[in-house]
C-alpha cells in the first residue's frame, strides 16, 4: 500500500465531494422547499463558468472575475425563474422535468452562439497554479486545496444561514410544511426566488471553481448534474447536511473507484479488459450505492420521513 | 377543409428538406462534429474543405461541387443517421469528413452498401485498414496505430524506459494505446483509459496522481480535441512539468495552443510531438494552403484542416480521371489510387488497404513572429511508413 | 355508426398515412390519382417529390419504432403514473439483444426477439422491487439511476465494443418470407407490431386490470382498501412496459444496424417521456402523435439551422407551460385531473 498516493487520493476525493456539495446543496434546497425539479441547474453551473472565463480574461484577475461572475450567475437564475420556473411550482415532477430539459436545451446552444464550440481557459495567478507540499512526499496542486477551503467555507455559511438566521428558520420550516409556512404569513413567493437564486449562485460558483481545471466548455454540466441528483437523493431531499455527506461519500468513491480499482481487476482478468471496464464500472458504484440506500430507506440518508 | 390545408403544410414542410438530387453534379456530403465542445474541430475541417473548393473553382472534372455538411453531435448513432440521409436522401457522390473512430464504424456500413465513395478526412481506426477494409474506402489521413508508432520510436530515442499511458476509452484511444506499445521498447508501467463522448471525463486528478508515484519516466497520452488543453492544464498544476516529460499524440495542435496560450502555459513551449504534416512543412500547396487559412480564418490550421482539405483534392483527382463522369466508379477509383493530386503534406502512395504510405515528422512549439503559438517541424521520424494492418485486408 | 370525433379523423389519417407511406415512395401510380385531387394537385407535383424518396421510409421506419417505445412508456407513465425515467435502457437492451447474438453469428430473428423480450421483462421485475418501493421523485431517480447501471455495464463490455458500440452486420432472418434486408419489409414489420402493440394496450388498459392500474393513480390507499394489491398490479404492469419497449429496442438494432451504450443516455429516457407528453399522456394514440411531431421537428428544424436545439428547448417549455394534455387536448380530449 503506497500510503503517499492514498492521502493524495483521498484529498482528490474530497475535492470533488466539495465540488458536488456545491452543485447539490441548491439543488436540494431548490428541491425540498419548492419541490421543484431542476435539471437545468447544471447549465447555471456552466453559465458561471462561461461569465467567470470571459470576465477573468478580459480584466485579466482571477479574483475579480469570480466575484463579478457571481452577481452576474445570479441575474440568470433571476430570469429563469421569473419567465419560466415560477409558473411551474404548482404542476407536476413530470412537468418540472420537461420544461427544465428544455432549458437545458436552451442554454446549450444559446452558449455555443454566443462563445463559439471552444472551451473558454480561466487563467489563475501564478501562486495558484502551482503546488503545495504536505509532509515530505506529498504534494498536491495548490488550486485544488483553495477548491476544498472555499468549499468548507461555503458549507459553514450555508449551515450558520441555515440554522440562525429567520431566513433559514423559513426555509426550514418550508421544507418541513409548505402550507404552514403560507399560513403564517410568510412571502412565499418572495422566498422561493431567494431560494432559487442562491441554489443558481452556488451552481454558478461550483462552475467557477472547476473551470480553471477543466475550462469552461459546453454541456459540460449535463452528466455532473445527475451525479448531484444522486447525491441529494442518497442524502435525502431537502437535507443540507445530508447533501454534504453524500456529496463527499460519492466523491471519493468516484476517485477511489478510478484509482483502485483497476488493480482490483487485473487480479481476476486480462490487463487489456480491466483497464476498459475498470472507469465504467467505478462511475456505476455511486448508482449501486444509491440504489441500495433507497432500498433500504426510501427517502434517503437524512430525508424527512413520510413524504 | 382544414384538414387539407393542414395535410398540404404538412406536406410542404417536407418539400423544403428535399434538395435537388437528380441535378448532374458532384455530390460531396461532409460528415463533422460541429456541435458540443469538440466543435471546434469540425469548424476547421469545414474551413479547409471550403479553401480547397475555392482552390478549384468549385469544380471538379468540369462540373459544378455540391457540399453539403451534417452535424454528427459527437454520437455514433447520429453520425450513422446522418450518413443515411447523405446516401439516400441527397444521393451524394462521396461521404467524407469523420473526426472520431466510433462515429466512422457506425456509419460504414451505410455509405459503403449504398454505393457511394467512404473517404475518411481524419479518423482511421484498425478494422478498417485490416479486416473491415473496402474498394471504396479511402483515408487521406492516417491508421491511427501510425503516429504513436513514430511517437513510440522518438521515446526509445530519447532513452525512456518506464512509460505511463493515458488515453480516451474509444477506438481511436485503443489503437493509440496499441501503436505506442507496438514500437516502444521499454516498460509500461501504468495505464488508464478515461471516458470519452459528449459527457468525456476532463478532471484527471486520480489519474496523475497515480503517473505521479508510477516511477515513469514519461507520459504518453492522446487526448484530442476538448480535453488537450485541460489535460495539459493540469498536468501543470499537479507540478509534472520538469519531472515527467510529457509526449503527445493529436492532443497539442492549434486549436489547443491558441487556449493554452490564453491561459498562459508556457510550459507547453519546446514540447514534442510527432505527426504527418505541420503549418510550416516545406511545399508549395502547403505554404498557400496554410496562408489561405490563416487569411480567412485568422488561425493556424490543425492537422484536421490539413486533411480534409486533402481530402476534398483527393476527391477531384478521382472526378478528373473521369472528366466528371460520376457513374464510372472504376475510373474514379483508379484516379484516386495513384494520389497523383497536390498534397499539403507533400508527395505520398496509397497502400493495398487505401491507407497512406507517409513520413512521420518530430514537431515542436515555438512561437511565430506575430507571437503565436504553433507547431514546427522539425526531423523525420519515419520513412514511407505503412500501417500494421494491411497484411489483413484482402483487396 | 358513430361519427368520428377529429380525435378519430386524426389517428385514422395518420396510420392511412403510414399505412401507405412505402406505397407511395415505390410506386407511382396511386400518386397519379393523388395528383388528380383539385386541393392538392395545382400545387404540388407529388411523382417526383416521394417518389425514390427513399429516405422518408427511413424516416417514418425510426418514427414508427420510437412510437411503440413511446407507447409502451404511456402504459406506466400515462395510466400508471409512474414517471420512469430510464426508459432508454430498454431500447438499449433490446437492441444489445440484436447485436450480440449476432456477434457470434446467431442470425435467428425468433431468438433475438425473445431475448430481448425476456431479458427486458427480468430487468423490469428486478428492478421494479425495488423502484416502486419509491415514490415521487426518487422512483424518477432510481429508475434513471438503473439505466445508467446498464449503460455503464455496456460501456465496460469490450467485447461488445464498449463506448464505440458495435456494427450489426446481417439483420434478424425470420424464415423465408420475412427479409428485413429490405427497408419496406422492414417498414411493415415495424408498422404491423405498432398496431398489435396498441390493440394490446388497448385491451389491457380496458381490462380489469388496467382499472386497478388508473385507479391506483389517482388514489392508492383506496384502490388498496378494496383488497388490491397494488405493488403487484404496478410490478406487472411495469414489467409489460418494459417487456415491450425491449421489443421497440429489437426493432431499432435491426433498423439501424448498430448499437451504441448512447442509446441509453438518460438525455434518450428525456426524449422519450417529451414524445409522450407532447401526445398526451393516457391517452391510446396520443404517443404516436407525439413521436410523430417530435421526430419530424427533429428533422426539419435540424436541416434549417445548426443551432436548432434552440427552438426545440423553447418549444419544449412552451409546450409544458401552455399545452396541458399534449396535442391530444388540442384536437378536443377533456384533459384529466
Amino acid at each position: 500500500m503506497d500510503w503517499t498516493l492514498l492521502t493524495v487520493q483521498l484529498l482528490n476525493g474530497l475535492q470533488f465531494g466539495i465540488l458536488l456539495f456545491l452543485l447539490a446543496s441548491g439543488l436540494t434546497l431548490i428541491f425540498g422547499i419548492m419541490d421543484f425539479v431542476n435539471l437545468a441547474h447544471g447549465s447555471l453551473y456552466m453559465v458561471g463558468a462561461f461569465f467567470c472565463a470571459t470576465l477573468t480574461q478580459w480584466l485579466d484577475s482571477f479574483w475579480l472575475g469570480l466575484l463579478l461572475a457571481l452577481p452576474a450567475t445570479a441575474v440568470v437564475g433571476i430570469l429563469v425563474e421569473l419567465i419560466v420556473v415560477r409558473h411551474l411550482y404548482e404542476r407536476d415532477h413530470l412537468d418540472h422535468v420537461l420544461a427544465t430539459f428544455g432549458l437545458i436545451l436552451v442554454f446549450d446552444t444559446l452558449t455555443q452562439m454566443i462563445w463559439g464550440p471552444d472551451g473558454q481557459v480561466i487563467p489563475l495567478p501564478a501562486w495558484l497554479d502551482g503546488q503545495i507540499s504536505l509532509g515530505d512526499a506529498i504534494e498536491v496542486p495548490t488550486y485544488r486545496v483553495a477548491i476544498i477551503l472555499i468549499g468548507l467555507a461555503v458549507a459553514f455559511g450555508l449551515f450558520i444561514l441555515v440554522t440562525q438566521t429567520r431566513l433559514g428558520m423559513q426555509i426550514r420550516a418550508g421544507a418541513s410544511n409548505r402550507k404552514m409556512v403560507s399560513a403564517l404569513g410568510v412571502n412565499i413567493g418572495l422566498l422561493f426566488s431567494i431560494v432559487f437564486v442562491i441554489g443558481a449562485v452556488l451552481a454558478g460558483l461550483a462552475g467557477m471553481m472547476i473551470g480553471p481545471i477543466t475550462e469552461a466548455s459546453i454541456g459540460m454540466g449535463n452528466q455532473i448534474i445527475i451525479v448531484a441528483f444522486v447525491v441529494i437523493v442518497i442524502g435525502g431531499i431537502g437535507s443540507i447536511k445530508g447533501a454534504f455527506i453524500a456529496a463527499i461519500l460519492v466523491g471519493l468513491i468516484d476517485i477511489m473507484g478510478r484509482s483502485y480499482l483497476d488493480v482490483l481487476f487485473k487480479m481476476f482478468m486480462s490487463a487489456q479488459n480491466a483497464e476498459t471496464s475498470a472507469p465504467a464500472v467505478s462511475a456505476m458504484l455511486i448508482y449501486i450505492l444509491m440504489a441500495v440506500i433507497l432500498a433500504v430507506r426510501p427517502s434517503g440518508l437524512f430525508g424527512p420521513r413520510g413524504r | 377543409m382544414m384538414m387539407s390545408r393542414l395535410l398540404k403544410y404538412f406536406v410542404l414542410s417536407l418539400g423544403l428538406v428535399a434538395t435537388s438530387a437528380f441535378a448532374d453534379n458532384v455530390r460531396i456530403g461532409f460528415v463533422t462534429t460541429l456541435t458540443t465542445p469538440a466543435g471546434a474541430m469540425g469548424r476547421d475541417m469545414v474551413d479547409a474543405a471550403n479553401i480547397a473548393l475555392d482552390h478549384i473553382g468549385h469544380k471538379m472534372g468540369g462540373k459544378a461541387v455540391e457540399f453539403i455538411v451534417e452535424d454528427d453531435g459527437f454520437k455514433p448513432e447520429i453520425g450513422k443517421q446522418k450518413t443515411d440521409k447523405l446516401v439516400k436522401q441527397d444521393d451524394v457522390h462521396f461521404v467524407t469528413g469523420f473526426i472520431w473512430s466510433h462515429v466512422l464504424l457506425a456509419s460504414r456500413k451505410s455509405a459503403l452498401d449504398g454505393g457511394k465513395f467512404l473517404i475518411s478526412a481524419n479518423a482511421g481506426p484498425s478494422p478498417l485498414a485490416g479486416k473491415l477494409c473496402h474498394k471504396n474506402f479511402f483515408s487521406s489521413s492516417w491508421q491511427n496505430d501510425q503516429n504513436p508508432m513514430a511517437t513510440g520510436e522518438v521515446l526509445n530515442k530519447k532513452g525512456v524506459k518506464k512509460l505511463y499511458i493515458m488515453s480516451p476509452n474509444y477506438a481511436a484511444g485503443k489503437n493509440m494505446v496499441a501503436g505506442v506499445e507496438r514500437t516502444f521498447k521499454g516498460e509500461i508501467v501504468g495505464k488508464d483509459m478515461t471516458k470519452w463522448g459528449k459527457d468525456m471525463q476532463l478532471d484527471f486528478s486520480a489519474e496523475l496522481a497515480k503517473a505521479k508515484v508510477s516511477g515513469a519516466d514519461a507520459i504518453f497520452v492522446f487526448y484530442p480535441g476538448p480535453a488537450g488543453p485541460a489535460f495539459i492544464k493540469q498536468y501543470d498544476q499537479a507540478g509534472l512539468r520538469g519531472k515527467i516529460p510529457l509526449y503527445t499524440v493529436f492532443t497539442v495542435d492549434a486549436l489547443s495552443l491558441a487556449r493554452l496560450q490564453k491561459a498562459k502555459l508556457g510550459g507547453v513551449l519546446g514540447s514534442w510531438n510527432t505527426m504527418f504534416w505541420a503549418p510550416d512543412l516545406d511545399n508549395a500547396t502547403n505554404k498557400r494552403f496554410v496562408a489561405d487559412f490563416k487569411a480567412k480564418t485568422g488561425r493556424y490550421p490543425t492537422h484536421y484542416a490539413a486533411q480534409s482539405y486533402d481530402a476534398i483534392m483527393l476527391i477531384k483527382s478521382g472526378v478528373d480521371a473521369v472528366n466528371g463522369d460520376t457513374s464510372n466508379q472504376d475510373g474514379i477509383r483508379a484516379g484516386m489510387l495513384k494520389a497523383d493530386f497536390p498534397s499539403v503534406r507533400g508527395k505520398y502512395r496509397y497502400g493495398s488497404n487505401h491507407f497512406p504510405i507517409q513520413n512521420f515528422y518530430l514537431r515542436t512549439v515555438k512561437e511565430d513572429a506575430n507571437g503565436d503559438w504553433f507547431v514546427s517541424h522539425v526531423s523525420t521520424v519515419l520513412s514511407d511508413h505503412q500501417d500494421s494492418y494491411h497484411g489483413q485486408c484482402k483487396l | 355508426m358513430k361519427s368520428l370525433t377529429l380525435r378519430g379523423w386524426v389517428t385514422l389519417i395518420g396510420l392511412v398515412v403510414l399505412a401507405l407511406l412505402p406505397v407511395f415512395i415505390n410506386r407511382q401510380l396511386p400518386l397519379t390519382i393523388l395528383q388528380q385531387w383539385p386541393w392538392l394537385g395545382g400545387h404540388f407535383d407529388f411523382v417526383t417529390f416521394l417518389t425514390g424518396q427513399e429516405f422518408y421510409l427511413v424516416l417514418a421506419t425510426r418514427l414508427v419504432i420510437l412510437a411503440i417505445a413511446a407507447v409502451s412508456l404511456n402504459l406506466i407513465l400515462g395510466y400508471g403514473r409512474m414517471i420512469s425515467f430510464g426508459h432508454a435502457a430498454y431500447l438499449g437492451i433490446g437492441a444489445y439483444a440484436v447485436g450480440i447474438p449476432a456477434y457470434y453469428e446467431i442470425y435467428n430473428g425468433f431468438i433475438h426477439i425473445g431475448i430481448a423480450v425476456v431479458v427486458s421483462a427480468a430487468f423490469a421485475f428486478l428492478t421494479g422491487l425495488v423502484c416502486l418501493r419509491t415514490r415521487g421523485v426518487n422512483f424518477i431517480m432510481i429508475t434513471m439511476a438503473f439505466s445508467m447501471m446498464v449503460f455503464f455495464a455496456f460501456v465496460s463490455i469490450e467485447e461488445y465494443g464498449g463506448d464505440d458500440g458495435l456494427v450489426i452486420e446481417v439483420r434478424s432472418e425470420f424464415g423465408q418470407w420475412v427479409n428485413l434486408e429490405n427497408d419496406t419489409v422492414l417498414y411493415y414489420v415495424c408498422f404491423v407490431s405498432l398496431l398489435g402493440i396498441l390493440y394490446l394496450i388497448r385491451r389491457i388498459v380496458h381490462s380489469r386490470f388496467g382499472m386497478v392500474i388508473q385507479g391506483a393513480r389517482g388514489n392508492e390507499g383506496r384502490m388498496q382498501s378494496l383488497g388490491f394489491d397494488t405493488f403487484r398490479y404496478r410490478l406487472v404492469c411495469y414489467v409489460i412496459a418494459g417487456a415491450l419497449c425491449g421489443y421497440a429496442g429489437a426493432l431499432l438494432g435491426n433498423f439501424t444496424s448498430f448499437i451504441s451504450p448512447e442509446m441509453m443516455d438518460w438525455t434518450r429516457s428525456g426524449e422519450l417521456i417529451f414524445m409522450v407528453v407532447l401526445g398526451g399522456t393516457s391517452s391510446l394514440f396520443g404517443p404516436v402523435l407525439g413521436a410523430s411531431l417530435f421526430i419530424l421537428l427533429e428533422e426539419i428544424l435540424s436541416g434549417f439551422w445548426l443551432y436548432w436545439q434552440l427552438i426545440f428547448g423553447i418549444f419544449l417549455i412552451l409546450v409544458v407551460l401552455f399545452a396541458k394534455g399534449g396535442i391530444d387536448s388540442w384536437l378536443g380530449r377533456r384533459p384529466e385531473r
